[in-house]
C-alpha cells in the first residue's frame, strides 16, 4: 500500500475487497432466493399455521391419561431399548475403536476395515437403519434394538478411536521396553488413559440413545413410537398430547440419571 | 557383561547417527554417556534393547546376540534390560502398585494381569524395593500424585521388577531439580553395587557424570571419543566432546577420535 498523504485516513479494505465482499453477500442471497423459490412452499398454508397450531392446541388440552398403563409400558420398553442396545454397541465398538486408531491398528488392511466399518454405520440415520431391520427382523424391538446399535458403533468407535489416538506414548513405550506383550501392553497403558472418554461417551450415547428409541415406532421398531403413530393416525389428540408429555418427561429423567452417572464415575 | 561391536544406525537411509560403535560394560560398573544433543546417546541406548532397530552390528547381553532376536525371543530379552526414562513414563491413572508391578507383565499371567492378582513373590520383591528407595507408602497411590522424585523412584523400582542383567536410564534426572537429581544418581549408584548390576547412563550434567559413576563415555557424531575414568576427563577431553564445531568438521573430528 502506499503511504496516505493525511494521517486521519484508514480503512480496513481496499475498495477492490469492498467490492468484492458484497458481491459474495449478492451471491449469497440469490442462493438463498432461489432456494426458496424452488422448493414449492404453499405459502397459504404458512399463513394459516397460526390458526392451525391454536386449534390442535385446543384439541390436545386436556392430555387424556385414560392409555397410561399403555403408555408407560411402551416407555419401559424404550428405555430398554436404548439401554441394551448401548449395552451391545459399547461391546463391539471396543475392538473397532482398536482397528481404527492409527497407533494400535495390526496393519494397514485392519485400520481401512475400522474407518470403513465406522463410516457406514455414521452415515446412515437411525431411523433408516431401523426401516432396513423392520424389513429384516420384521417389526417389532429386536429391529430397535439392532438400528439403535449400528449407528452408536459409528459413533462410540469413532471418539474411542480418536482418544486411542491422542494417548501419551511413553508409558506404551516403557512397557514394551520390559518385555510386555502387545495384549498386555494395552492393558496397562492404552486402557487406563482412554478408560475416562470411555465411560464420558458410553453415558453421553445412552442418553442420546433414549431420544433416538421414542422415534424408532414410527417405523415400525418398537418402543413408544407405535403408540404415538397409532394415535395421531386416529386424531386421538388427547392422547397424543399425553404422550408427548411422557416423552417429555422421560428424557427429562434420562438427563438426570446420566448427569448422575456422569458425576459418579467421571 | 554386555559388548557391542560394529554398531550402525542410520534412519531412513540418512547420515548414520551411530558409526562402528564399539562398547563393553561388564561387572557392576556404572558407566555414564555424556556429550551434547544429537551425538547419538539416546539411539545408542534404545538399540540395546531395540526400542530403536540397529541397522548393522551385533549386541551381545550375556551370550544372546540380541540384534538378530525375533518378536517372541525379543520379548524374552527385554525382560532382562530395565530402562528408566527422562519423563518416568509411568501410566498416570493407575496406582504406584500397578506401576511396579507393570515391570513384571513379561512374566506374569494375562489373567494375572488382568485381575491385579500378582504372585506373592513379586508383591514382596515390589515392598522391599519400594521400601529400599522410600516410597513404600504410596503403594496405594496413584502415580500422578507424586512429585518427580518420587515418580522416578517408581520408575527405577518398575525397571528393578523385571530382575534386570542391565539397567538403561536415558538422562533420568533431566526432568528433576538439582537435589533430586543428585539423590536418583546416587541411588541407581547404590543400587548398582547392591544387586550387583551394571548401569549404562545417559546425561548432560557433567559434574554428577564424574562424581556417582565410575566411568564416563564421551560421544560426539555417533563415535566414542572419550572412554575413562572420571578423573582422567580434563579441560581438552570436555572441549573434544562439547566445543561447537560446525557440521562440515563432523568427518575431521570423527578421525582424530
Amino acid at each position: 500500500m502506499n503511504s496516505p498523504a493525511t494521517l486521519d485516513q484508514w480503512s480496513r479494505f481496499t475498495p477492490k475487497q469492498r467490492l468484492k465482499r458484497y458481491g459474495v453477500l449478492l451471491a449469497t442471497l440469490l442462493v438463498v432466493a432461489w432456494a426458496l423459490q424452488s422448493i414449492n412452499v404453499i405459502w397459504e398454508w404458512v399463513w394459516d399455521s397460526p390458526a392451525q397450531m391454536a386449534d390442535l392446541f385446543g384439541r390436545m388440552v386436556p392430555p387424556d391419561p385414560q392409555n397410561l398403563p399403555s403408555i408407560m409400558q411402551a416407555m419401559w420398553e424404550t428405555v430398554n431399548i436404548a439401554t441394551i442396545a448401548t449395552l451391545f454397541a459399547v461391546i463391539i465398538s471396543l475392538p473397532v475403536a482398536y482397528i481404527a486408531a492409527r497407533n494400535t491398528t495390526p496393519n494397514v488392511v485392519t485400520l481401512w476395515i475400522g474407518r470403513f466399518i465406522l463410516v457406514s454405520s455414521r452415515s446412515v440415520n437411525t431411523i433408516i437403519w431401523a426401516l432396513l431391520f423392520v424389513a429384516i427382523f420384521g417389526p417389532g424391538i429386536i429391529a430397535g434394538i439392532v438400528a439403535i446399535m449400528f449407528r452408536s458403533i459409528g459413533f462410540m468407535g469413532k471418539l474411542l478411536g480418536e482418544a486411542i489416538e491422542e494417548i501419551d506414548t511413553r508409558p506404551v513405550e516403557a512397557l514394551q521396553a520390559s518385555g510386555a506383550s502387545r495384549f498386555k501392553v494395552v492393558l496397562y497403558a492404552i486402557v487406563p488413559q482412554v478408560m475416562p472418554t470411555f465411560f464420558a461417551v458410553s453415558i453421553l450415547r445412552w442418553d442420546i440413545n433414549l431420544r433416538e428409541s421414542t422415534v424408532l415406532g414410527l417405523v415400525g421398531a418398537g418402543g413408544i413410537g407405535i403408540i404415538l403413530q397409532g394415535a395421531i393416525d386416529t386424531f386421538n389428540w388427547p392422547e397424543v398430547s399425553m404422550i408427548l408429555l411422557a416423552i417429555l418427561a422421560f428424557v427429562i429423567l434420562g438427563e438426570v440419571v446420566s448427569m448422575y452417572l456422569r458425576k459418579r464415575i467421571l | 557383561m554386555l559388548k557391542i561391536e560394529k554398531l550402525v544406525k542410520r534412519y531412513n537411509g540418512g547420515d548414520p547417527v551411530l558409526k562402528d560403535l564399539d562398547l563393553e560394560v561388564g561387572g557392576q560398573e556404572v558407566v555414564s554417556i555424556i556429550g551434547s544433543s544429537g551425538a547419538g546417546k539416546s539411539t545408542l541406548l534404545r538399540c540395546i534393547n531395540r526400542l530403536v532397530e540397529p541397522t548393522s552390528g551385533t549386541i551381545t547381553l550375556n551370550g544372546t546376540d540380541l540384534t538378530k532376536l525375533k518378536k517372541s525371543e525379543l520379548r524374552l530379552a527385554r525382560r532382562r534390560i530395565g530402562m528408566v526414562f527422562q519423563s518416568f513414563n509411568l501410566v498416570d491413572r493407575l496406582t504406584v502398585m500397578e506401576n511396579v508391578q507393570s515391570g513384571r507383565l513379561g512374566y506374569i499371567s494375562t489373567w494375572a494381569a488382568l485381575t491385579r492378582r500378582y504372585p506373592k513373590s513379586d508383591i514382596r520383591r515390589a515392598y522391599e524395593l519400594m521400601e529400599r528407595v522410600g516410597i513404600a507408602h504410596y503403594a496405594n497411590k496413584r502415580a500422578d500424585e507424586l512429585s518427580g522424585g518420587e515418580r522416578q523412584r517408581v520408575g527405577v523400582v518398575r525397571a528393578l521388577m523385571q530382575q534386570p542383567e542391565i539397567l538403561l536410564a536415558d538422562e533420568p534426572t533431566a526432568s528433576l531439580d538439582p537435589k533430586t537429581s543428585e539423590q536418583i544418581m546416587a541411588l541407581l549408584r547404590d543400587l548398582a553395587n547392591e544387586l550387583e548390576l551394571p548401569v549404562i547412563i545417559n546425561i548432560h550434567n557433567v559434574t554428577e557424570a564424574k562424581q556417582y559413576t565410575d566411568r564416563i563415555v564421551g560421544m560426539r557424531y555417533g563415535r566414542i571419543i572419550f572412554d575413562d575414568v572420571p578423573d582422567a576427563l580434563d579441560a581438552a577431553a570436555m572441549d573434544d566432546i562439547y566445543a561447537g564445531v560446525p557440521a562440515e568438521d563432523r568427518a575431521a573430528q570423527g578421525a582424530a577420535a
